[in-house]
């Protein structure tokens, strides 16, 4: 059991739902971005940290410039890595998934990687351009690893699909609620709240909401359906517009009462 | 299924040895999968090609001739030089191939839109001319810097009806208008078609677009039997993403005899960072929904492809290439700027042709190749674009004014 199984027996021990924040490692600098994981750690159940990459294919414009800001700063896995282990010398208990491309990661070596990510206290990962058909590149490494390879469920999964993902899935499933990229349309819950129930006779694993969440009505709604919801370009988005980690912090607070007090779903 | 052989790539998956497969996020999975189970029924299917060679014969004008250059070869002094001439295609070069294909196959799935990406605008017109043709609406997305650079081709799209979108994102080049089209296909799945323009993206493209490009080398292998009564002894293309190539070589493979050489854009050298030959100067890396031979740091950021020939300025290649260069049953080399243009000058006034600056990348490496080699040799090259699009980059390169 990693630190995201724990955290999810934790929230079902307490029948709440789960907060998930992403921002960028870098994002706007390596300090700030630390700071800013620190004062969303109070918040947040879980920290979603970015791993930059030119060419993010799945990522709205806010993400994207995120990633373009990261990298003028230099900084690339090894620097992910550095801040993962910064942040656990203050922080030995909130779950980090980090996120990102497979190109930088096979460039810096898939075994190496999964080892160091171990290591230094990286709970799970997300490699967006990764799915099941390409699945034994990273996946037996990550496994090893005690690193949960988490997968994600989208508008476009039928139950067979599901089945296929959730094969090899764990820690939780992330589902898409828009048919788009990071941070543009509003998720509609009602839509996403029919397919995600249908996706759940499929697996047991906890499912998340995440891409086109926004707002704490967007988030207390999303809630209400699924097992947690992901902010991430909301929050990356207030970085770029100058919010310090203060300002990050509170608007996670008010994200997480949001979450924490969402009914569930009749 | 032939033991040893080079043509019965890719595996199930979508694998060419190590490279290809479907480096894609989940969202497009059903719909890639959908592309795949589509195109294999069409390509089982005698009368998808009743209709693809139909228009492939009246509204593309194939086969497109196999030229003797005589003057080239006697100005060479050593191997036959032949052109086959895809740049004669309806539209100017050999991407209509594919674009008939493909949208013959988009409307076997009932998509009713069309996205494309394109760099110099080739591909662009040729998807915007099929859409035309099959009325359906057509998207181009393009990097913002080529938009400026290529002005009558955006004027081109837009009278054949296609909308142009500039795309600022990243770099503002091919690769992030590739990058833009992804996008936008991962919103509007239900109802759109991506038109890939070459021999790249997830797992069915590369394949798909390999097999309409075939025309090219089958084309070929009829025509030298007419002409010559045997096989060719070396065929020689450009390669960008490696669409022309592919056709022309992937009929061939099994032909032990066949030398093959594809020609990279070499910009002001590869050992400068100003390139765009992902073989010789790249490592393999993921993009773009594959693996397969990329221009990149050393931690895995893709970096800017450099050429004179947009059409070439990309920082990967297509998956089979990859694996025939890991394989070495295809020689890769790399062509300057400078050597393109050089030999641009030559076919204009040799043969009374301009080429397009990709081919001219081709010819160069026949300029330097065809001396070396017998009389008795015959080399093949495609001339898979004509240049009428090149004039004002030419023009600039001279310093001339023109316009």
């Amino acid at each position: 059991m990693n630190r995201i199984d724990k955290t999810f027996a934790a929230l079902k021990a307490a029948d709440r739902k789960a907060l998930i924040t992403y921002i960028m490692a870098g994002d706007p600098d390596i300090a700030g971005s630390l700071e800013c994981a620190h004062e969303l750690a109070k918040h947040a159940d879980i920290l979603e940290i970015g791993m930059p990459f030119t060419d993010p294919m799945a990522d709205g414009p806010a993400i994207q410039a995120a990633g373009l800001r990261a990298l003028a700063n230099k900084v690339g896995v090894k620097e992910v890595l550095n801040f993962v282990q910064q942040f656990r010398s203050k922080n030995s208990d909130t779950p980090i998934v980090l996120m990102g491309y497979f190109n930088p990661v096979l460039a810096y070596g898939v075994d190496k990687f999964c080892n160091d990510c171990n290591n230094l206290g990286v709970d799970g990962l997300i490699v967006v351009d990764i799915p099941p058909e390409e699945a034994d590149e990273i996946v037996p490494k990550a496994q090893q690893n005690n690193l949960s390879f988490i997968r994600l469920l989208t508008p476009t999964t039928d139950v067979d699909r599901a089945a296929k993902i959730a094969q090899n899935a764990s820690g939780f499933l992330y589902y898409v609620s828009i048919a788009g990229v990071t941070g543009t349309a509003s998720a509609d819950p009602v839509k996403a709240g029919i397919h995600i129930s249908t996706l759940r006779s499929k697996t047991d694993l906890p499912i998340v909401a995440g891409f086109g969440i926004k707002t704490a009505s967007d988030a207390s709604a999303m809630a209400a359906i699924a097992d947690g919801v992901v902010v991430g370009s909301a929050l990356v988005q207030a970085i770029a517009d100058g919010a310090n980690a203060q300002k990050l912090g509170e608007l996670a607070a008010s994200l997480a009462s949001a979450v924490r007090t969402a009914k569930k779903a009749a | 299924m032939k033991a040893n052989s080079f043509k019965n790539q890719p595996d199930e998956n979508g694998h060419f040895g190590p490279y290809g497969g479907r480096y894609v996020a989940e969202t497009l999975m059903p719909l890639i999968l959908d592309v795949e189970k589509a195109w294999h029924a069409a390509r089982g299917d005698d009368k998808f090609w009743e209709e693809f060679h139909a228009l492939a014969a009246d509204y593309i004008g194939r086969p497109s001739p196999l030229y003797f250059a005589a003057k080239t070869t006697q100005h060479l002094g050593g191997a036959k030089v032949y052109f086959k001439r895809d740049e004669l295609n309806h539209t100017g070069a050999h991407k209509i191939n594919h674009c008939l294909g493909q949208i013959l196959v988009a409307k076997r799935m009932g998509k009713t839109r069309i996205i494309a990406e394109t760099g110099a605008g080739q591909h662009g017109v040729a998807t915007a001319t099929v859409c035309a043709l099959f009325d359906l609406p057509c998207t181009v997305f393009m990097g913002a810097e080529d938009v400026e650079r290529q002005k009558p081709n955006v004027f081109r799209m837009k009278l054949l009806g296609a909308e142009v979108i500039p795309v600022t994102s990243g770099s503002a080049t091919l690769k992030d208008a590739m990058n833009e089209a992804l996008r936008h296909w991962v919103a509007n799945v239900h109802d759109t078609y991506y038109l890939i323009g070459t021999v790249a993206g997830p797992h069915p493209y590369p394949e798909m677009v390999r097999d309409f490009q075939s025309v090219i080398g089958n084309e070929l292998r009829d025509q030298m039997q007419q002409k010559e009564g045997r096989l060719p002894d070396t065929l020689v293309a450009c390669i960008g993403g490696g669409s022309n190539a592919m056709g022309l070589f992937h009929p061939f493979l099994d032909d032990k005899s066949v030398n093959m050489v594809g020609v990279e854009a070499g910009g002001h050298g590869v050992d400068t960072d100003k390139h765009a030959a992902s073989l010789s100067g790249g490592k393999p890396g993921v993009l773009h929904g594959m693996k397969s031979y990329f221009l990149q740091n050393e931690d895995g950021q893709i970096t800017e492809a450099h050429s004179i020939s947009a059409g070439l300025d990309y920082p990967g290649i297509g998956p089979e290439h990859a694996w025939l260069y890991d394989e070495k049953r295809v020689n890769y080399v790399s062509v300057t700027d400078d050597e393109a243009l050089e030999a641009f000058k030559l076919m204009a006034k040799l043969e009374g042709i301009i080429p397009a600056l990709e081919p001219s990348h081709a010819f160069a490496h026949v300029i330097k190749l065809a001396p070396t080699l017998p009389k008795d040799h015959i080399i093949v090259m495609n001339l898979c674009g004509r240049g009428d699009k090149d004039i004002f980059t030419v023009a600039e390169k001279l310093n001339v004014r023109i316009g």
